[in-house]
């Protein structure tokens, strides 16, 4: 085979596999974010948060990482449904989310990044799953299980949102509270539990992508800061509130930057992917998947 | 520099505020006094300091022109303060330009990139539009670690010029003393926006972008206006830090701590008037200095984040707000 298409099959298949991670970082981005208006930001680090308790249980229990990730969803879910108390409090009650919202989502995620450098260090942490040093050959195309496993189980989660959302009342009262609240009140929801219920999973996504996250690569406390751009950009190309446009546009993100990293050097994958991003910002504001506002 | 887009109108004399003329001279006053008084300290670390607290009194000042006054979110403060410490980095080694003129050229870049982000995002509002600016930094950070002109990213070396200009007692003090002059502006420029017409066209459009367009307001080139004098005026705030510290590495110059300061400032001082980001710079900024020199860096990110989570939960208006609801 032609090197250079061997080489850009790879780019463009692990780049699939990578998105599978991307779409597991943004898919919760994508609930608080596109569904509730809660402008997030400080998402990606709680997915560092995540992915930092998931090597530590994982030096001390040595149980799979991406179990221990799903055990750690309802922890995570937890601290999501708290957050979203203060920020009802202090913010939305008040009616000025926007700067102030934005604001306190930032300093909370100074808090988080800062607490982790102090109580488990600036180093490096990662995981050695019992897969990780497993990899497919089909053909000229490497399949590294260390990438492909995270993006399966990342995908199988969304997946089970997605049936989630369609098809329970609360999921479908979720994706009522995105559209209108006041017409929830009419149907004898509460648009703030429902709220409340809806961020706690989005953090708990946040903590599985961490998981996967710290099975793909090593993680320090300030991981976190390349995947703020990424995951709102994926969740803005996506369309906000779809989580299928969401995954797609994960993936496209994955293949673009990996691509370019393969064929110019990696330090110039974020400028193409942002790039990107700003074009599709500029050119056409829903998202390349979104409907009309 | 960026004052003459300010259309020189008539006050409309409001009750017992300074004019124009005599804000600026009581910033030239203050600048003179406070310039005075650190050479009478006249030690290097009291330089250092106060040019690291000055440096965030600009930046401060700078963000809070665009995301106090009209309201839009800048997450990329710390690009544009790069793009000014670059600048001089780029200027100083491709012409041998002193650092007054790289400042100069800093603005006019800074400027430059404030007008084009305008240009780009003009159609996003809220948190469309802070994370556009978030993505202009990266994409920005990716050009300067990709130059290998300016270091890349291993950095690069800018040596203070031996002979000291004006007369100054060591080059740390003119440093300082320009960057009181700058924040001194700084703060004049921002108090003119404040009082001028174009200050009440981004406060209306702050408040209802929509109703302030259909009242006449030309909200375009408001925010046009807005987003290059602030650029240019963060850029300015960037372009001494080559000389603070000898180095400079792309990393730490984007370094979110900029942004994230930028941000709280104002926020923690109040975003409604030029004396909010003042205030909120020089405690922030004293905060931290205090806490590198006594704790540790790591330990000042984490009490930038906690006063600025506690001051947006309980005192959504600033320090000034605390103030002006007891009067």
């Amino acid at each position: 085979m032609d090197p250079d298409l061997a080489l850009l099959l790879n780019g463009v298949v692990s780049g699939l596999l990578l998105g599978g991670l991307y779409a597991a970082a943004a898919a919760g981005l994508s609930i608080s974010f596109g569904m509730l208006d809660v402008v997030n930001i400080a998402h990606p680090a709680f997915m560092v948060l995540g992915a930092l308790i998931v090597a530590l249980l994982w030096g001390a229990t040595g149980l799979d990482p991406l179990l221990l990730s799903i055990l750690l969803a309802p922890a995570f879910w937890a601290l999501g449904a708290g957050l979203y108390v203060i920020y009802h409090h202090f913010f939305e009650r008040r009616g000025d989310e926007a700067i102030q919202g934005l604001a306190f989502f930032f300093g909370v995620m100074f808090i988080v990044e800062v607490g982790l450098v102090l109580a488990v260090g600036p180093e490096q942490h990662f995981v050695d799953a019992a897969y990780a040093a497993t990899t497919w050959r089909l053909g000229e195309i490497d399949v590294p299980l260390r990438m492909l496993v995270p993006a399966v189980v990342a995908l199988a989660a969304i997946g089970a949102l997605a049936l989630f959302l369609r098809h329970s009342f609360t999921g479908r009262a979720i994706a009522a509270v995105a559209q209108d609240r006041d017409a929830l009140r009419l149907l004898a929801i509460d648009p703030i539990r429902i709220k409340r219920l809806a961020f706690g999973i989005s953090l708990a996504f946040a903590g599985l992508a961490g998981g996967a996250l710290v099975v793909v690569q090593p993680v320090d406390a300030w991981s976190g800061h390349v995947f703020i751009g990424r995951v709102f950009a994926i969740v803005i190309m996506g369309g906000l509130s779809s989580l299928g446009g969401c995954v797609l546009a994960a993936l496209a993100f994955g293949v673009v930057e990996n691509v370019t990293a393969s064929f110019f050097g990696p330090s110039w994958s974020p400028a193409v992917a942002f790039g990107c991003l700003l074009l599709v910002l500029a050119i056409r504001p829903q998202g390349l998947f979104g409907r009309m506002a | 520099m960026s004052e003459a887009i300010i259309p020189a109108l008539p006050t409309q004399a409001p009750r017992r505020r300074l004019g124009h003329a005599g804000f600026w001279l009581a910033a030239t006053a203050a600048a003179a006094i406070l310039i005075l008084a650190l050479r009478g300290m006249g030690s290097e670390y009291a330089y250092f300091a106060a040019t690291f607290v000055l440096q965030y009194v600009v930046l401060a000042t700078a963000w809070n022109i665009l995301g106090g006054y009209a309201g839009y979110v800048n997450f990329g403060a710390a690009a544009f303060f790069a793009a000014g410490a670059y600048t001089t980095v780029a200027v100083s080694k491709a012409f041998g330009l002193s650092l007054l003129p790289c400042i100069g050229i800093a603005a006019l870049v800074g400027g430059a990139l404030g007008l084009g982000t305008g240009i780009l995002t003009l159609r996003l509002r809220g948190a469309y539009f802070a994370i556009a600016t978030l993505c202009l930094s990266v994409v920005l950070q990716t050009f300067i670690v990709n130059w290998s002109y300016v270091g890349g990213s291993r950095g690069a070396y800018i040596l203070r010029p031996r002979d000291v200009p004006l007369g100054f007692d060591s080059y740390g003090g003119y440093l300082c003393a320009v960057v009181v002059v700058l924040a001194a502006a700084a703060i004049a420029i921002a108090r003119s926006i404040e009082v001028s017409r174009l200050g009440l066209g981004l406060a209306a459009l702050r408040d209802d972008e929509a109703a302030a367009e259909a009242a006449g307001v030309p909200t375009l080139r408001l925010k046009l206006i807005a987003t290059s004098i602030s650029g240019a005026m963060m850029a300015v705030a960037g372009a001494p830090l080559p000389y603070l510290g000898s180095y400079i590495e792309p990393a730490s110059a984007f370094g979110l701590s900029y942004a994230v300061n930028a941000i709280a400032m104002p926020l923690i001082g109040g975003t409604a008037s030029w004396a909010g980001p003042l205030i909120g710079a020089v405690l922030l900024a004293s905060l931290q200095q205090a806490a590198t020199v006594t704790i540790s860096s790591a330990a000042n990110l984490l009490i930038v984040g906690v006063v600025l989570v506690v001051f947006v939960c309980v005192a959504p208006h600033g320090i000034i707000g605390l103030f002006r609801r007891r009067r």
